[in-house]
């Protein structure tokens, strides 16, 4: 017995081939076919865990925590709309499609979001009824799939966002497997039931920005110019795409960092394209900043936020707002220590699970399964996400009066230091306890 | 009959016109390929354009007659619900994508994509299209008295293809499937009530073969 003790002590990993990369070779080669999941990039990136906020002390003046007001509210497409949308605080709802996500998940994130005062995203495969019901303020995706698009749910949407691509997937096209593709889904989609759904990843009707100016002439049009319009972006050539974004004539800009989550891309796509979110806010705010349009098309920021502290980086470093999907199906119970069994059907485990494309969703987010479905009631689902949000809110506040801001939108980069010569650099932000900007040669 | 003269009327008081409260017949006159014009109808309003239209003329369309006297930009009738929309001229590329209902009838050519994802609308060309024709077509009918492009229909879904000239090179997943009398009766109803003078025996049908709609390793040299 020692003998083998001693053994296992002297075994080494390779560096090259570590457990996870040999797992997949074997996968690979007894299926024939990349990975398909769900989640978001699961290798360690930078982000904003390396940015610190640099408090009031001598220099700067803090805020009395609760009693000095700190306001929360931002105003989304001032640009063109006769109707921008106000929301109550900087923290939307990404798009997250029907047919991804159950119907229970939808309700309960519609309510959470009319109950916090800020807005839902459809997602591709339409707007369904519970969505609308149960929304205050809606953004209608117009996706390259154009499933379910109509003319009917344009005109009664609060925004329209058309989605050019996604952090998780630039350059990709959307995926439903067949065994999410039920009767419901496959007719809000005009498609075939249980069939590996693989949406374009190209628009039909435009193709560069050029065309997607005169695009957005139409849908502004239909619209009587009343509701303000987002393009979507995955983060990849931020810079170029931000003006460009503005120039066809966006009011708002969504850029979706690599870390973004989704409900079933190729895992390859999932971890080697895109560039993070850290850089990805800053090239934005640049971009916007050129144009002198900084501040006049709103810039919402997505891809791996996940707390108070997230958010008021992000918006020290410029943006408007932000945007969650992964952190609000966390809210509602994905990767929650329950139903383990379930985790086990699927080979995983609570921490560990991206098994969203299977439809078999322990927690009932990302499931038609009736029998799953009813673990997310609406009702509780709506509540735990209402209390995420809300402690998001008083996590952002505290650190803005601590920078001494009465307003969240306030803040601003010299609020911050970075701990990292790499967020130095990808974020433009001084290394703590010096002022080098890695690659700032001015 | 009430007139729109695009020389000195806007689009946009065309187009409020049409959403708000349009009656009766409508004349648009001096289009000169302005973008846009007519989109987003949803009243039975029948609409002349006099001339050549710029991009996405007729897009959306909800139960609208609307007839274009020239030639159309690319992304005319785009995702047209019901109602139908006659181009008396050629069309530009994307006709009718992803239209997912009503009736379009191109009488010269149309240009490369001409029904790009359609869900359910029927797209009658007097003449011929160009490549990529049908690219993911859902649903509906395509229907090509003259020739079609290389690529057509790719990764098709079940949306049916008549083609009555030459075809290229055919799409991934895409194959000649057999005429029946059942289609053959279709096709001649459609071509009747589009008023396009053309047989339905002289059509060969294209459609789905539905090797792609679940991932097979097999199939693999075909994605
Ligand atoms: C389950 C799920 C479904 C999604 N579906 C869509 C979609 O239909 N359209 C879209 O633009 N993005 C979709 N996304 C991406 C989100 O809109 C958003 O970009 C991303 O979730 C933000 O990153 P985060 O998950 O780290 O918060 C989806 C994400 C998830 C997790
Ligand atoms: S728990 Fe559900 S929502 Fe979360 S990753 Fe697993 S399948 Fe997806």
């Amino acid at each position: 017995m020692p003998m083998t003790t001693e053994r296992k002590l002297s075994l080494r990993p390779s560096a090259t081939f570590p457990q996870h990369v040999l797992d997949e070779i074997h996968r690979a080669a007894d299926q024939g076919i990349y990975e398909i999941r769900g989640f978001g990039a699961k290798r360690s990136l930078p982000t904003f865990d390396d940015l610190v906020f640099l408090g009031a002390s001598m220099s700067r003046y803090a805020l009395e925590g609760y009693r000095e007001k700190c306001a929360t509210d931002v105003v989304m497409g001032t640009r063109h709309a006769k109707k921008p949308i106000e929301l109550k605080i900087p923290i939307t709802i990404a798009g997250m499609s029907f047919g991804a996500l159950g119907a229970n998940a939808k309700e309960a994130i519609g309510r959470a979001a009319t109950a916090m005062g800020t807005s839902t995203t459809t997602g591709d495969g339409g707007m369904t009824e519970e969505e609308r019901q149960s929304s205050k303020t809606l953004v209608y995706q117009v996706l390259p799939s154009r499933y379910g698009l109509n003319p009917d749910d344009i005109r009664r949407a609060d925004a329209l966002e058309i989605v050019v691509g996604q952090g998780a997937k630039p350059g990709g096209g959307g995926m439903l497997l067949g065994h999410k593709v039920t009767e419901r889904v496959a007719g809000m989609r005009d498609l075939p039931v249980d069939i590996d759904q693989r949406s374009a990843c190209r628009h039909p009707d435009w193709t560069g920005p050029d065309d997607l100016a005169i695009k957005i002439q139409e849908l502004r049009e239909i619209t009587d110019w009343e509701i303000p319009i987002y393009i979507k972006i995955g983060a990849t050539r931020v810079s170029y795409d931000v003006a460009l974004a503005v120039k066809s004539g966006a009011d708002v800009i969504v850029v979706d960092g690599m870390q973004g989550g989704t409900a079933a891309t190729q895992d390859v796509f999932i971890e080697h394209v895109g560039i993070p979110t850290l850089p990805a806010v800053r090239m934005a705010v640049e971009a916007l900043q050129e144009l002198g349009m900084h501040r006049k098309v709103q810039l919402i920021v997505s891809g791996g936020i996940r707390s108070g502290a997230d958010v008021a980086k992000a918006l020290a470093l410029g943006a408007d707002a932000v945007s969650i999907g992964s952190a609000a199906m966390v809210a509602l119970g994905c990767n929650r220590s329950v139903y383990l069994e379930d985790y086990e059907a699927l080979g995983t485990a609570p921490g560990y699970c991206h098994h969203c494309h299977t439809g078999r969703c322990p927690v009932g987010i990302t499931t038609h399964d009736a029998e799953l479905e009813e673990r997310l009631q609406p009702e509780q689902g709506a509540r735990r996400l209402r209390n995420y949000l809300t402690t998001m809110v008083l996590e952002i506040q505290t650190l803005a009066r601590a920078c001494g801001k009465s307003h969240v939108l306030n803040l601003e980069p010299e609020d911050l230091a970075a701990l990292t010569i790499e967020a130095a650099a990808m974020a433009k932000v001084p290394l703590a306890g010096t002022d080098w900007i890695p690659g700032n040669n001015k | 009959m009430k007139v729109f003269d695009l020389n000195t009327d806007s689009v946009r008081a065309l187009n409020q016109y049409l959403h708000d409260s349009p009656s009766g017949n409508l004349s648009v006159t001096n289009p000169a390929g302005r973008h846009c014009i007519a989109c987003g109808i949803d009243d039975a309003v029948e609409v002349s354009i006099d001339g050549h239209v710029g991009y996405y003329c007729a897009g959306m369309n909800k139960t609208a007659q609307i007839t274009i006297g020239g030639n159309a930009g690319p992304g005319v009738a785009e995702n047209i619900m019901s109602g139908s929309v006659r181009i008396k001229g050629n069309a530009s590329q994307s006709a009718g994508a992803s239209g997912r209902g009503g009736t379009l009838v191109i009488e010269g050519d149309a240009s490369a994509r001409c029904g790009i994802s359609m869900k359910g609308v029927d797209i009658v060309v007097a003449g011929s299209v160009g490549h990529l024709s049908a690219f993911m077509a859902q649903k509906g009918r395509l229907v090509v008295c003259g020739d079609a492009g290389d690529f057509l229909g790719d990764s098709i879904y079940e949306a049916c293809i008549y083609v009555r000239g030459k075809v290229g090179e055919l799409g991934a997943d895409c194959i000649e499937k057999e005429m029946t009398a059942a289609h053959v009766h279709g096709l001649e109803d459609l071509l009747v009530a589009t008023g396009v003078a053309a047989n339905a025996d002289d059509f060969r049908r294209y459609g789905s073969a539905r090797k792609l709609y679940n991932f097979d390793i097999d199939h693999a040299d075909d994605y």
